[in-house]
């Protein structure tokens, strides 16, 4: 549906035995199924994971393959079931943590940064913390301010974390079989409003590295680097920007940290213009560390200083009316406008005239 | 009732934690320890009466007041001397300090800074060890240490009602030396019952006021048995007790006027390590000494010979491979 996730052609999909059209979430669930199957010391635990609704779908069908005691619901206690999934993963098993919202990941900052991200190092290697926490965000969609935070930008400021927000099927299903498999604790963040999207996910198991972007769709004007559902819009608006003879370069970090600064630099000093679209606030956020890191490396590398913008979210709480919640996010037609400024001069104003239908105005909710 | 050998092993496992401790007071103001202590002094007893019944496979989480349960369960003296020393060869490589005393291969867990934190690590450390009785045929236990302090955390009470519900392998004993660094018990709990409390989990609960060294020890040592045979617990144990010298440092406060001496006279007349000593001859207990000073002047020399860590690994261990 939408853009049929276009971004992704089939032949750009490294396939040994197939690829096939499926949605973000039942990507998702196919790493797990095939993680869990692959080692015994994998778990999935949260509050919902094994009811009816199964999160949107992602965890439906595991209770019955894996049983009850690799598959459960908890009670909330957000604070103690990260200490819980901490413990289980220093014994040696591979906890997946699941919260339905990240704004819930505020209870449990106390574990997530004072344990799981020191443990390994405090303790000089003596224990390792191979936990997945995976969570979901999404675009407000009436939801206000404590249902729609992005927070990566916490969790990227801690040493000892790791933060990925794939933007699409195949690299949902890769970076969570990377995640699963990784020693050190990820922070797995999934857009709502990416689940209904499909993609070309190969059949097989595979990693997504971390530390590796992706380049989308190449371009030779403007580098538009975008973050989770903000790629979907940057895609849109490079369509929008070649009805106007603009090449736009969209870049997708996949995993904010590690981040991979050498691809985002490569890509810009060819264009010599960088837009960073956050789904985050810009203030201390990961556009800020990007930009920093691009500065610093293009000095370093003796190259020219590029032009860098920045968009993300409104420095507001998130409102819940939809004409605010409009104002408050980035989409394809401001960012097209924000890079065709860019490339075109800061006297030259130009906006898409319509846009085509969004994830956002076919979604119909329940989240 | 109780064997000389048992008493002789109790005696020196207390006498050893004190007498370090009492080193280590006596030369912090060389600043050769280079981290802040939290001295157990006077709360030995219910480490070592705790840890006792344990194997060397079960697993202890402790609080930052955490030199006795380390020495207690068997962790590496020279290591955890070498820790403090900020020393290369310490229990985490002169990473962690007092306050996170370390070592897995004697199951000790590492500790918090973080008042309460550890309590659910633990909780999450006994549920691995449930799910892999089932193919190991070995019941592991866990015995989580924290204060007075640690229950008023919420994380305390949630950790509880997870394992109250799953029947997880875990003794949770709360060691109530009735102060959060300075504030007393009565400023901080609307009800002196917290036993009453964690009863209302459906957890088998005990309570010790006196300090006994065996009868926390017999306490502790129905609770592992019955969650080996059973695999199921939790058990929780609030054990008095009372914290000698200051909230952290090296220095007896009591002439800071904010606790009451009488109460202090009355816990250093029933102090454990003088009662067991004198259950024994007095060569066993001149032996026992003697081999006590022997391990704390080694493991001194240890960690003064010790090299500190090269610059390089600052960046070490940042995250695993």
């Amino acid at each position: 549906m939408f853009m049929q996730a276009e971004s992704l052609r089939k032949e750009d999909v490294e396939a040994k035995e197939g690829v096939r059209l499926i949605r973000y979430v039942d990507a998702l669930r196919e790493a797990f199924e095939q993680e869990m199957a692959r080692d015994a010391r994998v778990f999935l635990f949260g509050l919902d994971v094994d009811d009816h609704k199964g999160i949107q779908g992602s965890t439906l069908g595991l209770l019955e393959k894996f049983g009850k005691e690799r598959v459960f619901g908890t009670p909330l206690s957000e604070d103690a079931m990260t200490g819980v999934a901490i413990g289980a993963a220093i014994a040696g098993f591979r906890p997946i943590h699941v919260h339905i919202r990240m704004d819930f990941m505020l209870l449990c900052m106390n574990q997530l940064v004072n344990m799981a991200a020191k443990s390994h190092y405090m303790y000089n290697g003596q224990v390792k913390v191979p936990l997945v926490v995976r969570t979901m965000i999404g675009r407000s969609w009436g939801q206000g301010g404590q249902h729609s935070q992005a927070l990566h930008s916490l969790f990227m400021h801690i040493p000892g974390l790791k933060v990925v927000a794939p933007s699409n099927a195949n690299d949902a299903k890769g970076c969570m079989i990377a995640a699963i498999r990784d020693n050190n604790p990820v922070i797995f963040i999934e857009h709502r409003l990416l689940y209904a999207v499909d993609g070309y996910v190969p059949y097989q198991s595979y990693e997504v590295p971390f530390g590796k972007a992706r380049v989308m769709q190449e371009g030779d004007d403007v580098t538009i680097l975008a973050v989770s559902h903000m790629v979907m819009e940057a895609l849109r608006a490079k369509k929008h920007l070649e009805t106007v003879g603009i090449q736009a370069e969209i870049i997708d970090p996949i995993s904010l940290w590690p981040l991979d600064i050498d691809t985002i630099v490569q890509s810009v000093q060819k264009t010599g213009k960088l837009l960073i679209v956050d789904n985050a606030w810009l203030t201390c956020g990961a556009s800020s560390e990007i930009l920093s890191q691009v500065y610093e490396e293009c000095r370093r590398r003796g190259e020219a200083i590029p032009h860098i913008e920045r968009m993300g979210f409104a420095f507001t709480t998130c409102p819940t009316t939809r004409p605010l919640e409009d104002a408050f996010y980035p989409n394809s037609r401001t960012i097209a406008s924000k890079a065709y400024e860019m490339v075109k001069g800061a006297n030259h104003q130009w906006q898409p005239s319509f846009d085509a239908k969004t994830e956002i105005d076919a979604f119909k909710g329940p989240f | 009732m109780y064997t000389e050998e048992l008493v002789a092993h109790l005696y020196k496992r207390m006498s050893l934690i004190r007498r370090f401790e009492l080193r280590l007071a006596e030369i912090y103001h060389t600043d050769a320890v280079k981290s802040p202590v939290h001295l157990s002094v006077g709360q030995e007893a219910i480490a070592v009466a705790a840890c006792d019944p344990l194997e060397k496979d079960d697993i202890v989480s402790n609080t930052y007041r955490c030199h006795a349960t380390y020495i207690a369960k068997g962790g590496d003296l020279n290591a955890m001397m070498a820790e403090l020393y900020g020393k290369r060869t310490g229990c985490a490589g002169g990473k962690a300090g007092s306050m996170h005393l370390i070592d897995m291969e004697n199951g000790i867990l590492g500790a918090s800074a973080v008042v309460g934190t550890t309590i659910p690590v633990a909780t999450g450390y006994a549920m691995a060890m449930k799910m892999e009785a089932g193919t190991t045929k070995k019941q592991r236990v866990t015995v989580a240490f924290f204060g007075d302090g640690g229950t008023e955390e919420g994380c305390f009470y949630e950790s509880l009602n997870f394992a109250s519900l799953h029947q997880l392998p875990i003794i949770y004993l709360c060691e109530n030396n009735r102060l959060a660094i300075h504030t007393p018990l009565e400023k901080r709990w609307a009800k002196d019952n917290l036993c009453e409390r964690v009863k209302s989990f459906g957890i088998e609960t005990h309570k010790i006021t006196d300090g006994d060294v065996f009868t926390i020890r017999d306490t502790v040592a129905r609770a592992v048995k019955q969650i080996r045979q059973s695999g199921k617990g939790p058990v929780f144990l609030e054990c008095d007790t009372y914290r000698w010298l200051e909230h952290v440092g090296p220095r007896d406060d009591h002439s800071d006027h904010y606790r009451d001496l009488e109460t202090y006279q009355q816990w250093q007349d029933n102090d454990q390590i003088k009662r067991l000593g004198e259950m024994l001859d007095e060569v066993t207990r001149k032996r026992l000494d003697n081999e006590i000073t022997d391990e704390i002047l080694k493991a001194e020399k240890f960690a003064e010979e010790s090299p500190y860590p090269a610059a390089e690994e600052l960046y070490a261990h940042v995250y695993a491979s």
